[in-house]
């Protein structure tokens, strides 16, 4: 009899009814966080079979997919700055919010912003929860040791109506990453890295936990960026154990426990990392000590390839051709020196204090290329009022880049915030996808160090040579 | 939700692998706060042109593609976002089942919860559905089998819960509400609180 691993000790804390023959478990869901977008539906079940919020202090909800990133200081403005369809959703979430009795980070709220940002800032994330949202990022919560996945909206009304889900048990994979991080390279490098090593449905099936020196040596705002792409590898959920780096982020936080609460949840946070000889049903390993900063060249997380490298030749697969055909690239082309239209830095995956101090630092002194727009969207007004503290705000506009209000804004356009056809995106989000950013955008998913090099250059570029500047 | 036991049909095929639900339902759709009429937006940016006429050779767009119920596509259909749009998108279009070698946890999910049946074959019938787009196959939920025109029949993994809500029509919530009771004792007798 093995041990049990951190996913398998969430998931028997969980279980209302266990698995048995034919029927799926019916697992407990401790938040829920929800957001303007995959909501509305939900709502309307309820609402057709007269049923209740069952745990309206177990959900979380805030407005971040289509909602402006320009300021919105009263709901009047919403008809002026937001698309006719995002503003009835938006006002659809309000009223949805206010008939079931949830308490929503709306336009009032200095906690709004992309509910994969807040969970982690506001404390509601910890080791040990599940956690679902109508968002398939649900994964980065994993980086607290909580057990996070996305559901689509028939779901989001099970747990409105029931805070359970029916859930099978998935397979477990560890992804050991060991080394230390070259300078220049960072924890996007690293995920975009081990998708395109396992491929976009490597982890179909599976929970990931991400293990080894490489992910202990990371901040939690890091650990988010890995486990926010566990999707992109085709895994729903993404965990890492929970340590001192975890505690002392949680600490102070407004919806932890606190005093004595406080001490006896560290203990039990301290008890979940797996057992030196838990099971895992598939084992990856990925040595990052020679990594180099990471970028897509086609349509899926799963095309990447080092910035210095050349497009590989062409495989002779469909969906190959047809991917670089929309990129406007080809087989055997170097990727540094790309032409560069837009450069976003923000969405759930790099939008943090983290990921702006770098991009400030890096572009201090310098300027975004003239033939270059660059947007900086920070992940929650939180954020944006911290980097505003630290001046960041001062730096990045100086540079010639945008500075916006919080939310998901171009990572899926579908705020408003879009990149035109036939035009190349160099992006901090986390999909590739054609169209993702705008009907016939071109998206190079890279760090945001990486990010930057391109806006300063006006085309893709390595990083690492703004490190000697 | 209708009742599915058995799907008759000509298939349409989507070779290409990796489909992500972006391009099944484009963000721009997503702004909806209802399920209906998502049909005409399925494969919106593969399916029509900048101007919106539709694409003359996709496979949607053929004659005979409206009445199908069965779409065949390139493995790992359905990866990316959450949205179950993308599944009410295809059943709004008028599909009923989806083949291929591994379909994404999450779509298959919620295709599974919209009457849409998720067929995972083997390579080598893959291969052959792929060469012969149109070809008249059957998808039988009671059996849990694919036929093919041949009369070649394999069976699709199908776990008896999602077979009994498909048969019967019904969706999970009924069950799960069914559960109060062992759900009010979970939420009582726990070592910890949320």
């Amino acid at each position: 009899m093995s041990g049990k691993s951190l996913f398998e000790k969430v998931w028997e804390d969980h279980l209302v009814v266990p698995e048995s023959g034919d029927n799926p478990a019916v697992f407990f869901i401790d938040l829920h966080l929800i957001h303007e977008v995959t909501t509305p539906q939900a709502f309307n079940l309820l609402r057709e079979r007269g049923l209740k919020v069952r745990r309206p202090d177990l959900t979380l909800a805030t407005m971040d997919h289509s909602t402006p990133t320009v300021p919105v200081s009263r709901l009047g403005d919403l008809e002026v700055v937001a698309e006719p369809e995002a503003a009835k959703q938006i006002r659809a979430m309000i009223e949805n919010c206010r008939e079931f009795g949830i308490d929503l980070h709306g336009f009032d709220s200095e906690h709004r912003g992309i509910v994969h940002v807040i969970g982690p800032e506001l404390g509601a994330t910890q080791p040990g929860k599940t956690i679902v949202c109508g968002d398939s990022h649900s994964s980065t919560h994993g980086a607290f040791g909580a057990l996070a996945f996305g559901i689509g909206s028939t779901e989001v009304g099970h747990v409105l109506a029931t805070q359970t889900l029916l859930q099978r048990k998935p397979k477990t994979m560890a992804v050991n990453i060991n080394g230390t991080l070259p300078d220049g390279v960072g924890a996007k490098d690293i995920i975009l890295a081990l998708i395109g090593k396992i491929g976009v449905d490597g982890g179909v099936g599976h929970v990931i936990e991400y293990r080894g020196d490489a992910i202990r040596a990371l901040n939690m705002e890091q650990r988010m960026t890995v486990c926010n792409m566990t999707i992109e590898g085709g895994a729903r959920a993404g965990m890492i154990a929970p340590d001192d780096t975890t505690i002392e982020y949680l600490a102070g936080r407004p919806m932890v426990p606190q005093g004595a609460d406080w001490d006896a949840a560290v203990e039990r946070w301290l008890s979940l990392p797996s057992d030196p000889d838990a099971h895992f049903d598939k084992v990856v390993d990925l040595d990052v000590s020679n990594l180099a900063p990471m970028v897509t060249f086609g349509t899926n997380p799963g095309m990447v390839v080092p910035v210095t490298d050349s497009i590989p030749a062409d495989s002779g697969d469909l969906s190959f051709g047809k991917a670089l055909n929309y990129m406007g690239l080809k087989a055997g082309q170097p990727m540094l020196g790309t032409p560069v239209d837009v450069v976003f830095v923000g969405s759930c995956t790099n939008s943090r204090m983290t990921d702006l101090r770098q991009t400030a630092e890096l572009l201090k002194g310098r300027k975004v290329a003239s033939n270059v727009r660059m947007l900086v969207v920070p992940g929650s007004q939180s954020v944006k009022q911290r980097a505003e503290a630290e001046g960041l705000h001062d730096i990045i506009t100086a540079a010639g880049a945008e500075w916006r209000e919080s939310g998901c804004s171009m990572c899926l356009g579908m705020n408003g915030d879009v990149v035109p056809a036939g035009k190349l995106c160099v992006s901090t989000s986390n999909r590739n996808f054609e169209g993702r950013q705008g009907v016939g955008a071109r998206t190079v998913l890279a760090s945001p160090a990486t990010a930057v090099a391109a806006a300063v250059a006006g085309s893709i570029a390595d990083p690492r040579a703004l490190l000697t500047h | 939700m209708e009742k599915i036991t058995r799907i008759e049909s000509a298939t349409v095929v989507l070779p290409m692998t990796d489909i992500d639900t972006d391009q099944i339902m484009p963000a721009r759709y997503l702004t909806t706060t209802n399920k209906e009429g998502l049909g005409e937006a399925a494969f919106a940016d593969w399916r029509y042109d900048k101007s919106g006429k539709p694409v003359a050779d996709f496979p949607l767009n053929q004659p005979g593609a409206a009445d199908s119920q069965v779409l065949v596509a390139g493995n790992n259909f359905g990866c990316g976002s959450s949205r179950e749009h993308a599944p009410w998108g295809l059943v709004d279009f008028g599909f009923r089942a989806v083949i291929s070698t591994q379909i994404a946890d999450i779509f298959r999910n919620n295709a599974l919860k919209n009457g849409l049946v998720p067929v995972i074959v083997d390579g080598e019938i893959h291969g052959w559905l792929l060469d012969n787009p149109g070809a008249q196959v059957a998808v039988d939920v009671v059996e849990r089998t694919l036929t093919l025109p041949d009369g070649r029949s394999v069976e699709f993994p199908l776990d008896g819960f999602s077979r009994t809500c498909l048969l019967e029509g019904v969706d999970q919530l009924g069950y799960l509400l069914a559960r109060d009771e062992q759900i009010t004792r979970f939420e009582q007798q726990r070592t910890w609180q949320p």
